[in-house]
């Protein structure tokens, strides 16, 4: 997997995740993979929900040391 | 694809339901919303310039202006405000768990363009002026909030 772009969301409270993963993703193209990492508790359901909304894919996703790693592919 | 609709009218004046509003508002803009907040009655005073503003004002009118919070941060809570001890307390909890501001979440907004909408009726009524609010904000009535709530996906009164 290729991952055009990493945003750090650690350590956000809500809605500051969703925000700026929002804007992130506005400067990318089709099919690029953002990848998130997010401490948010909320944010498991968010991103899923988030994604879901727009029509793009969260490909992986994995928790690792009380962090959440998204990779969220642009549709 | 034409852009969903979040509309919010933001009739309280507590820190807390304002902050919960702008959380919202915020959130939507994110989910790639068009988003509208509508302020009325105690709602204005979250959008008070913080310094004082020399206007023209009848006796009523600076009554009002000194009873009322002058902007976001002089809102006081909905529960446990203790005389203003409560909102000092929550600040101090929020900063240590990274959540932003009333005014911070205030600029976010503009940021993201939710539109934030001023009701002029009420405005008069607490004798409030343009020069004592926040730049950038619009100023109607209720049939400009209706338009963009009757094509609205989702609509909040808090």
């Amino acid at each position: 997997m290729n991952i055009t772009q990493t945003l750090d969301a650690k350590g956000l409270a809500c809605p500051m995740p969703i925000v700026k993963t929002k804007k992130a993703m506005d400067t990318l193209s089709t099919g690029d993979v953002l990848e998130v990492l997010a401490t948010d508790k909320g944010a498991l359901n968010d991103f899923k929900a988030w994604a879901t909304a727009g029509g793009h894919t969260i490909v992986d996703q994995k928790e690792e040391a009380g962090v959440l790693y998204f990779y969220i592919q642009k549709a | 694809m034409e852009k969903k609709k979040t509309t919010i009218v933001l009739f309280s004046g507590d820190y807390d339901k304002a902050m919960a509003a702008y959380i919202i508002a915020n959130g939507a803009a994110a989910y790639d919303h068009e988003v509208t907040i509508f302020h009325t009655f105690w709602g204005i005073n979250a959008l008070r310039k913080q310094e004082p503003v020399h206007v023209q004002k009848g006796f009523l009118e600076k009554m009002f202006a000194k009873m009322m919070p002058r902007g976001a941060e002089k809102l006081g809570l909905s529960n446990m405000n203790m005389a203003g001890m409560g909102p000092k307390m929550i600040k101090h909890v929020m900063n240590k768990h990274n959540a932003l501001t009333l005014t911070q979440l205030i600029d976010m907004a503009q940021e993201q363009d939710i539109k934030l909408i001023t009701c002029t009726m009420t405005m008069d009524l607490l004798g409030l002026q343009k020069e004592e609010l926040l730049d950038g904000i619009e100023y109607a009535g209720v049939a400009a909030y209706l338009a963009d709530a009757e094509d609205g996906n989702v609509n909040l009164f808090i």
